[in-house]
């Protein structure tokens, strides 16, 4: 490479935008998203499944072109896929059909490097990952962590000076990835990678405090840069530390927000003016269980310990504590979770009892109310599901079957309507007895 | 021959029948009118060519039945790429050839024989013109489901996969090499295996094809079963029977086998499956050759380092992109004058359908009528029959593991035989007896498609889980109660899939059934299929394209109303998971 560094920033992301679909149905992953990478940075994008973190790191390496706003690499802009970059992908993205061997060298091959280089350099990288005797066997004779190793030679093979890895250990088994980030930071800090920048996508906060110079907290409707962290921590860097378990709290603090008010968090019923909310994946069972657990930690606990406690990762936390603050059963402040009266009522009561106060606290959110009003309005109480979904699709898109879905999951164990498989119906529960 | 049980494509679930349909089905029917005016000038008489019983003559006749499949593959496999490929990377393309290949798919092909092979008599040589049309009828019956599988593999490429084929810059021909086609090797190769089954179907009744006084056999295996049973000598028949027998298990061990062992490297799955690896012993053989292994080393390797150099991409893709978009304009531009000229030639061939269909009297479109409903009789009397022998036999065999082994290679080769192979020695049989026609016909069809059936039925039982089955013993359900409840529903989806293909080659077979040149004698009965080789043998040419658009949209409306609906409520209600 030639070009000479214009500034220290090797990427700039300027107010780029992402939006799927066509006009008047549009979803945006990501919105006006600003972000720097100097040159011998290590920078994790953080946030909840669905902030655009990983939109976000394919606009970077060109995977896909943003719908505004600019991606400059070394000050220029670089139209397509960004030959300077790599990705280590969450699921591995090998040939299941092509040895160890072939998967690293095909992409020297598709850089039309001759053969003996392409075998020297192939059989070089597999031994500095630490898979030399695997070079002819196939992917699926190797586990979760080789097969992320082989992932990574092929990634170190183009020698790319942006490296991006996108979740690249959270499909594997815990030790597996803990040894994985290790030999990655060994080989990062003891600069023998050829790369001048890695950025890593993940939701895994203590991940990303372990490894990162930076983080970027990441949150969702739509996407959008909450705030940055620097981590300043010295490399090894210990969990057990209590500056390190500071940093994690207050990264979570900083992913999992504040409660917001009543008015915003519930927002409006579809097809009014204003932004209809989405209602959270949670399951019930997992709701009863957070509440249990914060009731016997005396109404209060760090999120970070919840999560750990629960062994809840922080994209399955974040659901449930969103119904419960949906639900008026809990409250986030500066990373903790509160219970509030009516839910440490909830976490004592007996099933029955649980289902009413749901079924009072439920009827609140808009989306619910609306299903449940159109059904009591309905003569025979009952209103075809198509008519939901259409009138969904307006505010959801693609997302409504889900939301109608999740409406009806809540409203069942309310017992305030369920769905007909039959007839493909909503109606309403009372009208059956 | 212990296979495990695959199926191509599962039935599509279906759009509704929709204006674009219609579209489709008008550019078939001008297509069609454009061949028949074509097929005027074919001479009266036909002589086929001299077809010798003796024993020696067979294996040649052998040879040439398969190299007719073999050129119908090829041309199959081509076409299914290119056509596959290219609807799978422009959507715009997408939009006009998933519905055309759908039609085409359910399409009853032979009835399209008598006008290929007559549109093809009056420009060729009658020789050529007889191959070209034995091997268009097989390519027609081979090439749909393989596009479809191939289609759909490239589709499904796992989304990271392709990401990663994009982030390490492979070539277009780079990823096409080692991403596209191993990925949709295994699904091709299945399908392939299906649609060369298929073909001997075809190319046994393209080999026998005779109307009236036109005699368009090919020297090939087909024929020499016709020409056997019109000589009432069971020693060559039982002796044909017998060689092509041994040609489909010798091509099943020498080719497919090796190949499906082979292509084991291309399954997707990432774990070790605990099924066992496919094993063939000329797999074993060939690789363990060193002459494979020289050839390989000396050429395949060189080639293939060759074309993969020949297509390295630029560093930055950036810099090309004005002669692109001059490249692009170009295409645009190319494929605009195309699709004018092409919708011009439709639209001529639209006008001469319509001309041709309005001087039809009522009385010949009331005949049509009768003859569509005569054969849709017959279509569910032979699906009636099959269901009846193959659900309590496909049960037993997929529930009982010591009556599989025994029964199972057994009906895998006599499922191997195609059907039209044995229909002259049926008409032989069938003759004497009164309306014997009509009963040959239906077993004809019955025997070109209970296999499916079984195989379904088969599949199906062996899908029931277990723990289903012992909550039915522990329920103590009657054996009444056992079926109504468990088997029948479970079984549902995999009859509607295969009494989906089933009915389609049913229609298909009526053609060569329903209407029979045998001793030199006419032996016709009320149908489409006979109308349609009627009209072939009387050269009355409206009849024919009247009859043979009745057919397509019968078949058609049928799947697109009666088996969509049927399938739509297997997939919703009866869908095991």
């Amino acid at each position: 490479m030639t070009t000479t560094l214009t500034s220290e920033d090797l990427l700039t992301v300027h107010g780029v935008t992402k939006s799927y679909g066509a006009a008047g149905n549009t979803f945006l992953a990501v919105k006006d998203v600003d972000l720097r990478i100097a040159e011998g940075e290590f920078v994790c994008l953080l946030g909840p499944s669905g902030c655009g973190k990983s939109t976000l790191l394919r606009i970077i390496a060109g995977l896909m072109p943003a719908t505004s706003g600019e991606v400059l690499y070394c000050g220029r802009h670089i139209e397509g896929v960004n030959p300077y970059a790599t990705i280590v992908f969450q699921t591995f993205a090998l040939f299941p059909w092509l040895t160890v061997e072939q998967n690293v060298t095909v992409a020297l091959k598709a850089r039309g490097v001759d053969p003996p280089t392409r075998h020297a350099t192939a059989l070089r990288l597999i031994d500095t990952v630490g898979l030399d005797g695997f070079e002819k066997a196939y992917p699926r004779e190797l586990s979760g962590g080789m097969r992320q190793k082989v992932g990574f030679a092929r990634a170190m093979a183009v020698e790319p000076e942006l490296l991006c890895l996108d979740e690249p250990f959270s499909a594997l088994d815990v030790l597996s990835a803990e040894a994985l980030r290790g030999e990655l930071m060994e080989l990062w800090l003891g600069k023998k990678l050829p790369t001048r920048a890695i950025l890593m996508v993940t939701h895994n906060i203590e991940e990303a405090v372990l490894m990162a110079d930076r983080i970027v907290v990441m949150g969702k409707n739509p996407g959008h840069v909450v705030t940055e962290i620097p981590v300043t921590l010295r490399h090894p860097r210990a969990r057990k530390d209590t500056a390190f378990q500071a940093l994690v709290d207050r990264v979570y603090a900083a992913v999992a927000g504040h409660t917001p008010s009543e008015a915003e968090a519930l927002g409006t019923a579809p097809g009014q003016p204003g932004l209809t909310r989405r209602l959270p994946p949670a399951r019930i069972n997992a709701l009863s269980g957070l509440m249990e657990r914060l009731n016997e930690e005396g109404g209060r606990s760090d999120l970070y310990r919840l999560g750990a406690d629960l062994q809840l990762e922080l994209d399955d936390l974040l659901p449930v504590l969103e119904a419960a603050q949906l639900l008026g059963f809990a409250q986030v402040t500066e990373g903790d979770a509160v219970l509030t009266p009516l839910g440490k009522a909830f976490a004592e009561a007996s099933i029955l009892t649980r289902k009413q106060l749901v079924a009072g606290r439920i009827l609140r959110q808009p989306t619910v109310l609306w299903i449940f009003e159109t059904l009591e309005k309905d003569d025979n109480q009952r209103v075809a599901q198509s008519y939901f979904l259409d009138k969904l699709r307006a505010d959801f898109g693609d997302e409504a079957p889900r939301q109608l879905e999740l409406a009806i999951k809540w409203a069942r164990y309310a017992e305030l309507f369920a769905f007909d498989d039959d007839t493909d119906e909503l109606f309403l529960e009372r009208g059956q007895e | 021959m212990p296979r495990p049980f695959r199926f191509g494509p599962a039935a599509v679930s279906r759009p509704p029948l929709s204006a674009a349909d219609l579209v489709i089905v008008a550019g078939l029917g001008a297509v069609l009118a454009l061949a028949i005016r074509l097929a005027w000038r074919v001479p009266a008489v036909v002589a086929g060519p001299e077809i010798s019983l003796s024993g020696w003559a067979l294996p040649w006749y052998a040879l040439l039945s398969t190299s007719r499949m073999a050129a119908a593959y090829v041309l199959s496999l081509l076409f299914s790429l290119a056509y596959g490929y290219f609807a799978a990377r422009s959507a715009r393309a997408r939009k006009v050839l998933m519905p055309l290949l759908d039609i085409l798919q359910s399409v009853p092909i032979l009835s399209f024989l008598p006008v290929v092979l007559l549109g093809l008599s009056a420009v060729l040589p009658q020789g050529i013109a007889t191959e070209l049309a034995a091997i268009i009828l097989i390519f027609t019956s081979q090439a749909w489901n393989m596009t479809y599988s191939f289609y759909q593999s490239v589709t499904t490429v796992p989304q990271e996969i392709r990401e990663a084929a994009a982030i390490f810059r492979l070539s277009p021909w780079l990823r096409f090499r080692v991403l596209e086609l191993p990925f949709a090797a295994v699904g091709l190769i299945w399908n392939s295996m299906m649609s060369w089954a298929g073909g001997w179907f075809f190319l046994m009744a393209a080999e026998i094809f005779k109307v009236g006084s036109r005699d368009f056999r090919l020297p090939g295996l087909g024929a020499y079963l016709q020409t056997a049973a019109d000589a009432n000598d069971l020693r060559a028949v039982a002796a044909g029977v017998l060689t092509l027998v041994l040609t489909i298990v010798l091509l099943d061990q020498l080719l497919w086998r090796p190949i499906l062992a082979w292509a084991d490297k291309f399954k997707v799955e990432m774990v070790s499956s605990d099924a066992p690896p496919l094993r063939s012993w000329f797999f074993g053989v060939l690789n363990r050759s060193h002459l494979i292994e020289w050839l390989r080393h000396r050429f395949w390797a060189p080639l293939t380092e060759a074309l993969d150099r020949r297509a390295v991409l630029p560093a930055e893709a950036g810099e090309s992109t004005r002669t692109k978009v001059l490249w692009r304009r170009l295409g645009a531009g190319l494929a605009a004058a195309l699709g004018v000229s092409a919708a011009g030639g439709l639209l001529y061939g639209v006008y001469r359908a319509i001309e041709a269909l309005a001087g039809m009297t009522a009385a010949a479109w009331g005949g049509i009528g009768t003859g569509v409903l005569a054969t849709f009789g017959r279509v569910v009397a032979s699906l009636i029959l099959a269901l009846l022998w193959t659900i309590p036999v496909g049960v037993a065999i997929g529930t009982n593991r010591r009556l599989a082994g025994v029964l199972q290679p057994v009906v895998q080769v006599v499922a191997s035989i195609p059907a039209t192979a044995l229909f002259p020695v049926l008409v032989l049989a069938l003759l004497r007896v009164p309306g014997g026609l009509n009963l040959a016909a239906v077993v004809l069809m019955l025997a070109g498609t209970q296999w499916y059936l079984l195989f379904n039925v088969i599949a199906g039982t062996a899908a029931i889980p277990q723990d289903l089955r012992d909550s039915a013993d522990l329920l103590r359900l009657s054996r009444w109660q056992r079926w109504r409840t468990l088997t029948l529903p479970a079984l549902f989806p995999f009859l509607v899939t295969g009494a989906i293909t089933a009915g389609g080659g049913a229609w298909n077979a009526s053609i060569v059934a329903e209407y029979v040149t045998f001793g030199g004698k006419v032996h016709s009965t009320t149908g489409i299929g006979a109308l349609i080789a009627q009209a072939t043998a009387t050269s009355d040419y409206r009849l024919l394209l009247a009859s043979t658009l009745a057919m397509i949209l019968a078949v058609v409306g049928l799947n697109r109303t009666w088996w969509r609906w049927l399938y739509h409520q297997a997939e919703v209600r009866f869908k095991l998971e």
